[in-house]
Order: C-alpha cells, then structure tokens, then sequence
C-alpha cells in the first residue's frame, strides 16, 4: 500500500471521528424524544464563534473554549428545551420540525448580525502543528478531536447504559406517563438531554474550530453529514453514530481520492440507500 | 360676476399638472435591483460587494470632484434625468440559480427597477438574466466570467469584467514568460468547483494551456462547500504539479489552504483565480500560510490622492477592509450601467439597452485597470484586461506584467515557510 493510500485512510478515520463527534448530540435528542433537531449544525456554529471569542479575549487554546463551550451551549440546549421544543412536542410532527428549524435561522442570521459575514480562522498551531509519523502526516487538532470524539462516545453510552441518570432518561423515553407515575419527571430528564446533547455539540464545535474555518452558515454544512451520520448509524444510538461517522469519513476520502472530489457525496449515498434498503433502523438501531 | 371659460380652467388645471409632474419628476430616483448573496456561504463576498455598490450610489448622488474623471463623479445625481438620485434595491440570492431567478423576477415586476446589476455566482447570473432577457430589462454583470453567459444570443446582458478567455491569456503568457526564464513549468493541475464558474473557467484555462503548449495532466473539480478535501489535495501531490491553478469560492480556498499547509504539501506555483482567492476573509484567515499565492485583478489602489486611491479610502472607511478586486468590479459594473443611464436620459428600456450598446469608456473614465468599456454585439466588454497580483504579507501587490507591477514576484510559492 503506497504511503499516499495510507495518509487517505488515516485522514479520512480522522475525518470520520469528528462527523461522529458532532453527530453524537444529534442522535442523543433523538433517542431520547423522537425529535431532530434541525438546528443541530447551528449549534456547532456558535460553539465555533465561542471558540474564536475564547482564543480572542483571553487567548486560550481547546482547554479553555472547550469547557467553555460546553456549558454555554448546554445551558441555549436547556433554554431552547424549555423556551421552544417543550411546547412544539404538544404540536404536530411538522410543528417540531419547523421549530427547530426557525431556531436553525434564528441562530444563523443572529449570528449574522452580531458577527458580520466575513469568514474567521483560528491560528493554526493552536493545538501543536502537525508531525510527520512513518511518512504520514497527522495534524494535532484533528487527532485531538478524533480522540475527543472516541471519549465523548463512550462517556455517553456510559451514562446512559450505567448510570441511574441515564436509566430514567430511558424510561421517559420509553414511556413518559409510566416513568411519572414512578416519580420521574419527564421534563427535567427531557431538559437534561437537550442540555447534554447541546454540551457535547458544543465540544465539538470548539474542536472542529481549530482546524475548520468560521462562518455563520458553516452549521448548514456540516448537518447534512450529521443526518446522515445519525440515520446510518441508527437514531438514536450512540456507538452507531461512532461507527457511521468513521465508515462514512473512510469512504468519502477513499472515493474522493479514488473516483474524485465530486463523487465521494454519491458513493456515500448510494451506500446509505442500500444500507437502509437492508436496515432501515440504520447500523445499529433497534428495529 | 364674471363668466369662467371651462377652457381657461382646463389650461390652469393643466399648467398645474405639468409643474406638478414636473416638480415631481425633479425628485424622481431611478430604480435599479441588484442581486447578491447576501445570505448562503458566498455571503462575505455578496456584503463587499453590496457595500462597494452603496459606494458607487454615494459617488453618483453626491458631488465628488476630488474623483476626477470617474463617471457621474462630479455633480449630484444623473444630470441628463434632471438629476434624479440613483436609488438601488438590494435582493439576496441565497447561493441559489432558484432564488436568483425569483429575485430578479420581484425586482422587475413588483419593485419595477429600470436595470439589474448581479449576481456574483456565475450560475447565479445565467438564471437571474435569463428573466430580465424575457421582460426586455437591461442586465449587467461587473463580475461574473463564465464564458457562456456572453453566447446565449442575448439582447439585454452586458459584461463589463474580463471573461475565462481574456483570464485564460494573462496565467498562460504569464506561465509562458516563467518558463522562458528558466523555469521548469510542463505540468499543469487545475483544481475546480464544480458549478457554472468554476467548470467553465477550468475548461477555457485547460484548452488555452494545452494551445500554449502545456501539459495538462490532471483536472481536479470537487463539490462547492465541502466539508473536507484531504483526498483532493493528496491528488494533487500525486500529479506532482509545475503549477496549480485553482477555481474556488471563498469557504474552500480557505479550506484548502488549511489542508495543503496540514498535508505539507505546496505546488511551486500556485494560482488562486480572482472570487475565494479575492475575498477580504481570505488573506485575513490564511494569508500567513499562503504567502506568494498569484491572483488576477483589475484594481490597483494606486497613488496616494488619486482617485483609485481616495475611492479605496472611501471603501476602507465604510467596511474596514481595502476594497479587492471583485467588488471593484462589481463597483465598476454598476457605475458604467449608471453611466448609460444617464447618457440615455430616460428610464425607457429601449432607450437603455441603445446607450448600453453605445458606451465607450476611457481608461481615465474608470476605476478598474481595464483600457476602456466597449460591448461588442454579444454584450462582453471588448477593452476588459487583467493583470497578476501577490499575496506578501497582508495584501496583495501588484506583480505581473512588469510595466504595471509595483512589487517583484517571488516564486516559488512559500506558502507558510518563513
């Protein structure tokens, strides 16, 4: 195997860990209540403007925007709960998808406004440069977010398989009017989800800042992956969206690399069709 | 009592109707739509450019003798329609043809604007023009290059911009020039997006370098607004390059310059075409590690007290950045389409579309380097020109052909060596 094939698989794991990393959120609100949250790559986007104010303001690195970002994007997840999706759950399944939408552009045009058009970038020895192992080159901020992104994964299938939190989570998820009845209150686990949800994204978006460009319609970019990321993996479950995200990441820079640039998004496709022909609850959904 | 003649009422009634229209009419603005991306990924490109057509406004309404020679500089509004004030509707194209063409369509029938100006994105232009070619409205591009858009037969289209062949002759003679030095340039990769712009641009520059002798021995075209494009440049290490002419919008010229410093891998000569290359977000997030990249343009700032240079002070003061080259040209479009207004004296379309075909601009008339403006029968500006420009250091500065530069060129390609 030439070394040019190998720095294609390496970047394209790499690349396939961040698709999972910001995809974990996504998949957790849908687990958990049924709903997609169509403002999911916004909430990238203003992890990645936190990012940048961080490294402006008070010159820190990941250590610092990384928490940073997290619990300031927990606490819009938790307003956003409690502000707007507690009250389009009562509604049609169009009314979700439409709140969660206008929340979408409520963010990205606010962000407009505030933050200018104009693209942004962080330095990028931010994290350490990039070094060269056996003639393979790795980037320092992708490994970290790659690394991250395998910790977050974990941390969540953890709490939710290990933890009594994450036990009642599950049960108002299966059976909201049961789990009340057993002294849990469904909308605070709800509020907790969005909250973890929309934490994780904002780790994320704070590591995907360090190697990506800033825009305020980068979020639009980057959800189409996590949809996909998500509907392949299975909603819902956190280890598929790990998996998916990797597969998918190998395949667009394999075909990317093999058939070019502008087929990689078709052979992805194609595979999701075919996988969903198969299992339409995705890799690793419950059926 | 004296008997009134309906007569003498009706010339009284009359008299007062002219003096009303006229005072009317001496208020009078003229309505022209402008489509911009003013929303989408191509959004940083759309607001210069709306901010550089505010600023054309402003030297057209108001007296600017200081401005020499520019069009419409000198006295307020447009003295042939009783200096009435220019008065621009803006209308964001979204990034897409669909919206663009829905734009057009409100600006023409709802906001009725005598003219449009657009669309940035060359796609973007075929669809909005094609509606103001159905309702006969003039429509002028400063901006956008893709061959075609010149070849549809139309009646209504202008182009004040040089176009993908014109662009094509400045990288091929300047490539061409290189190698007649001494250095090594054979092998060319043209890495493009992969929509009207960046497809016909890569295709015009791809035929006039192979016709100038040129291998080219790889074309990379890859999806606008991608989330990664490692494979892509891993390609272009493979097709190891004497020069790599790139055709991006601004989010993947930013991505891809990221990418190739993370790959550690950098042409020796590298050619970023005009749009991405251009935008003022470019230099500003990469330009450290993009030190040497050529570009083309048509601005030159110029001398401190000319007028290039006091319009570009006058840029600088509204926006924060020095104006680039894409809305220059997007600046210089809108002022040679006021321009034939004027010289037309009436809003009337046919009246227009006879002083756009008659315009015949001086260089000393023009704010952009370009040897005057002339359609010819299709619409294109037959005196359009370009020339190269460096990134060193924060900006870009004038390097090729020698008799314009103001810098020397420094090849190879730095990129982010010191």
């Amino acid at each position: 195997m030439s070394a040019t094939l190998v720095q294609v698989i390496v970047g394209g794991l790499l690349l396939g860990a961040i698709y999972a990393l910001f995809s974990s959120g996504l998949t957790l609100i849908w687990g958990m209540m049924n709903v997609v949250n169509f403002a999911h790559g916004d909430f990238v986007m203003v992890a990645m403007y936190i990012a940048y104010v961080v490294y402006v303001l008070l010159g820190g690195g990941p250590l610092a925007s990384v928490p940073i970002a997290a619990v300031s994007l927990a606490t819009i997840g938790i307003l956003a709960y409690f502000l707007l999706v507690r009250h389009v759950m009562r509604g049609p399944m169009i009314a979700q998808i439409l709140g969660t939408f206008g929340l979408a552009l409520l963010l990205r045009y606010s962000m407009f406004g505030a933050a200018g058009a104009n693209f942004l970038s962080l330095p990028d020895n931010l994290v350490g440069g990039t070094y060269e192992i056996f003639g393979i080159r790795l980037q320092a901020s992708r490994v970290v977010a790659g690394i991250v992104a395998l910790l977050v994964t974990a941390g969540l299938h953890l709490l939710l398989t290990r933890t009594s939190l994450g036990s009642k989570m599950l049960a108002v998820s299966e059976d909201a009017t049961a789990a009340q009845l057993m002294g849990i209150r469904p909308d605070y686990m709800q509020a907790i989800a969005w909250g973890i949800a929309a934490g994780a994204t904002g780790i994320a978006g704070a590591l995907i800042a360090t190697f990506f460009y800033i825009s305020p319609t980068v979020g639009e970019t980057l959800a189409i992956i996590a949809f996909v990321t998500v509907a392949l993996g299975g909603f819902g479950s956190v280890p598929g969206a790990l998996v998916a995200g990797l597969l998918i990441g190998l395949i667009e820079s394999l075909s990317a690399y093999w058939i070019g640039g502008v087929w990689k998004d078709v052979v992805v496709y194609i595979l999701f069709i075919f996988v969903l022909w198969f299992r339409p609850q995705g890799l690793m959904g419950k059926s | 009592m004296m008997k009134r003649s309906p007569w003498a009422a009706l010339a009284v009634a009359s008299l007062l109707a002219a003096g009303l229209s006229g005072g009317a009419f001496a208020q009078q603005t003229v309505k022209i739509g402008a489509i911009y991306p003013l929303s989408g990924n191509a959004a940083s490109a759309g607001t210069s450019a709306k901010a550089a057509i505010e600023l054309a406004v402003d030297i057209i309404n108001n007296d600017h003798p200081e401005l020499g020679d520019i069009t419409l500089a000198k006295g307020t509004g447009l003295p042939n329609l009783k200096g009435a004030k220019v008065e621009v509707v803006f209308a964001d194209n979204q990034g897409t043809p669909a919206a663009g063409q829905n734009q057009a369509l409100r600006l023409i029938t709802e906001e009725k604007v005598v003219a449009l100006h657009g669309a940035y994105q060359s796609g973007i232009t075929t669809t909005a023009s094609a509606i103001a070619e159905r309702y006969g409205i003039p429509f002028m591009t400063g901006e956008s290059v893709a061959a075609n858009l010149t070849e549809r037969g139309f009646k209504w289209f202008f182009r004040t911009t040089p176009i993908a062949s014109d662009i094509a002759d400045v990288y091929v003679s300047f490539l061409k020039e290189m190698k007649a030095k001494g250095m090594k340039i054979d092998n060319l990769v043209i890495v493009n997006e992969n929509t009207e712009y960046g497809t016909s641009i890569a295709k015009v520059v791809g035929d006039t370098a192979k016709a100038g002798g040129f291998n080219v021995s790889m074309v990379i075209p890859y999806s606008a607004n991608t989330t990664d494009v490692q494979s892509q440049v891993l390609q272009l290490k493979d097709a190891k390059p004497d020069a790599a002419i790139f055709i991006s919008y601004t989010s993947d010229a930013i991505l891809f310059t990221k990418t190739m410093q993370a790959l550690g891998y950098k042409p020796p000569i590298l050619i970023g075409d005009n749009s991405g290359f251009s935008d003022a977000s470019y230099l500003r997030t990469v330009g450290p590690i993009a030190q040497g990249v050529i570009n083309r343009s048509a601005w030159d700032i110029g001398k401190p007290g000319s007028p290039t240079f006091l319009i570009n002070e006058m840029y600088k003061k509204k926006t924060g950045n020095d104006l680039d080259d894409t809305s220059g040209r997007v600046m210089q479009g809108f002022l040679a389409l006021a321009e034939a207004v004027n010289r037309a004296g009436s809003t009337e379309p046919a009246k227009l579309q006879a002083a756009l075909k008659a315009t015949d601009l001086k260089p000393n008339q023009l704010m952009m380097g370009y040897k005057g403006i002339k359609f010819d029968a299709k619409g294109q500006n037959i005196l359009a020109s370009a020339m190269l420009i460096q990134a060193q250091g924060d900006q870009y500065v004038a390097v090729w052909p020698k008799e314009s530069a103001t810098a020397e060129l420094k090849l190879p390609y730095k990129a982010w060596e010191k």
